[in-house]
């Protein structure tokens, strides 16, 4: 996944800014509101949605809403994932 | 330790998409396959079924589901996703078969396969995707579209008394008999969305142990046909969809359903042969001889002049003489009077085509026919014709003999044996290479358990055989 997914603390979403077409439904379903989308455009020409950095619980509301396959992984720590 | 939760049961590229973004979706931003893509992947990950799996893709928006799905993938016509799901379920009896369809996929074009195959209960996971609208072509109205709402082809909303009510795919399954599994789940909340993901679960799992037919039909946002922002299209689902459609298990008999087994399907030709009653000794193995010649012979006239008849006889006399041949008749509704014709070819080898476009004999009973076919007769061919027909411009380069067959026919002591009187005609001038003796035993089969009858046809078939050797047409 992309770099701005590396040095955060786990759990946490690792959303890949190209892969991102903002349709913001990561934002909707993210019970802790960490999750945003940018101001920037991606290659493709879409805004992206970028985690705040802290916050996530590893709940994986945003995989599962997220239609893009390659768009989001979250990482979590094994201990703790079911 | 580290874990990562990520797409799985889906290609990581999309090398088939071709263009320039191959490792993104076809679909428009934040429209639901892409969710059930997921979902139905991560499933077949998790139960090991990715190397037993075929999707089906449909005509639609998913036409390019085979772009992802990391399995078999196999993309067929509009609405034939049963037909050609119970092929494949039924030629490879492990196979985990995925039909993946909309809603103009399954619900219109595609609803009668779609009851026929659940109504048997054939092995397929469906996955039904029911946004109330037509993806692909641009959002005109689905059989599923609500009352009231607003497509490019109901641009009023959908008005029952024109165009019907939306069409309850969930329930209307739920009337068969033989479904194992049938659910209707929706992506509208979390909650909701977990549901989904046990439903579709379920599905395939019932597919990993053989236990037949799931239905799930997935409700789903189309922010863009909708015209909606996703929040908006999802609300739509919420509120309204799901008002008109109920979510829930409408059954599930997963867990006393066994594995279905069918009896094998056994096409070996002693036993077709014992269930069709054929006499193995009359209908021999043909004898592979690629050197012999193959002919083509058509026949024609009008219903009741035994046209069909005598294509059988030269057909049965070829067969128990070791050829490769085919019968194929062509007629109209009526069981008298309309017009008929049949092609038989005889061959050294398999019969390709049993169609008959040039002919290499043409036998013409009745003047239409005869008119019809003459053009279609090959250079240096044989034209055989009722010479009750009376004057014929014969084409150029074709061999033509008017043949009396109805005085044959009456001398031989059988008026109606016209047809048999050509089929005489033929053992002496067709170059077939088929024994005299041959063509008595299939007259004698074909009028089997009429004496008189098969007497009177072998003296017009010797009668009009002496006719014809001394013609030289």
């Amino acid at each position: 996944m992309s770099e701005q997914a590396s040095g955060f603390k786990l759990p946490y979403p690792a959303i890949d800014p190209l892969e991102c077409k903002a349709c913001g439904r990561c934002i909707a379903a993210c019970p802790k509101k960490v999750i945003r989308m940018g101001q920037k455009l991606n290659a493709r020409g879409y805004t992206f949605a970028e985690y705040l950095g802290e916050g996530c619980i590893g709940c994986l509301n945003c995989f599962y809403v997220c239609p893009e396959p390659n768009a989001i992984a979250v990482h979590v720590d094994a201990k703790e994932a079911r | 330790m580290e874990k990562v939760i990520q797409t799985r049961g889906l290609y990581k590229t999309f090398p088939r998409k071709g263009g320039s973004a191959q490792t993104a979706t076809h679909y428009c931003p934040g429209c639901e396959h892409g969710v059930l893509h997921k979902l139905i992947g991560e499933a077949l990950a998790d139960l090991g079924l990715q190397d037993r799996t075929v999707v089906i893709s449909p005509v639609g928006c998913s036409v390019f589901a085979y772009y992802y799905f990391d399995t078999g993938n196999i993309q067929v016509a509009h609405g034939r996703a049963a037909a050609v799901g119970t092929g494949i379920s039924r030629t490879k009896n492990d196979a985990v078969v995925i039909s993946y369809q909309g809603d103009g996929d399954l619900a219109s074009i595609g609803l009668n396969e779609t009851l026929q195959a659940a109504n048997r209960g054939e092995k397929i996971a469906v996955f039904f995707v029911n946004n109330t609208v037509y993806g692909m072509t641009g959002g005109q109205m689905a059989p599923t579209t609500l009352v009231g709402e607003k497509t490019e082809t109901s641009p009023e909303g959908r008005d029952p008394l024109q165009a019907g009510y939306p069409l309850h795919m969930a329930e209307l399954i739920s009337q068969l008999k033989a479904p194992v599994y049938i659910a209707r789940v929706s992506f509208s909340n979390m909650a909701k969305l977990r549901q989904a993901r046990q439903a579709i679960r379920k599905a395939l799992e019932i597919q990993r142990d053989g236990k037949g037919y799931a239905f799930v039909e997935v409700l789903m946002a189309c922010p863009t046909n909708q015209k909606m922002n996703v929040e908006a299209a999802i609300r739509f689902v919420s509120e309204q969809m799901e008002a008109e459609y109920p979510l829930g298990v409408l059954r599930d008999r997963s867990g006393e359903a066994k594995t279905l087994v069918r009896a094998e399907s056994d096409y070996r030709k002693e036993t077709l042969d014992r269930l069709l009653h054929l006499d193995t000794d009359r209908a021999p193995d043909a004898k592979l001889d690629p050197s012999a010649r193959t002919v083509s012979v058509k026949m024609a006239g009008f219903g009741g002049q035994g046209v069909l008849s005598m294509g059988v006889i030269l057909a049965r006399t070829a067969c128990a003489a070791g050829k490769f041949v085919s019968w194929y008749p062509s007629y109209g509704p009526e069981q008298r009077g309309g017009t008929a014709n049949c092609g038989v070819v005889i061959s050294g080898q398999p019969v390709g085509s049993p169609v008959v476009a040039e002919a290499d004999v043409l036998v013409a009973m009745n003047r239409p026919s005869l008119e019809k076919f003459a053009g279609e007769v090959k250079p240096g061919g044989l034209l055989i014709y009722n010479a009750a027909i009376g004057e014929f411009a014969a084409p150029a380069g074709v061999r033509v003999l008017a043949v009396p067959a109805q005085e044959l026919a009456k001398q031989g002591g059988s008026p109606r044996a016209s047809n048999t009187a050509m089929v005489g005609v033929l053992a002496a001038l067709g170059g077939f290479g088929l024994p005299d003796a041959v063509y008595r035993e299939a007259i004698a089969t074909h009028f089997s358990g009429k004496e008189s009858v098969v007497k009177q046809n072998e003296a017009v078939f010797e009668l009009a055989r002496q006719w014809g050797a001394k013609q030289k047409p």
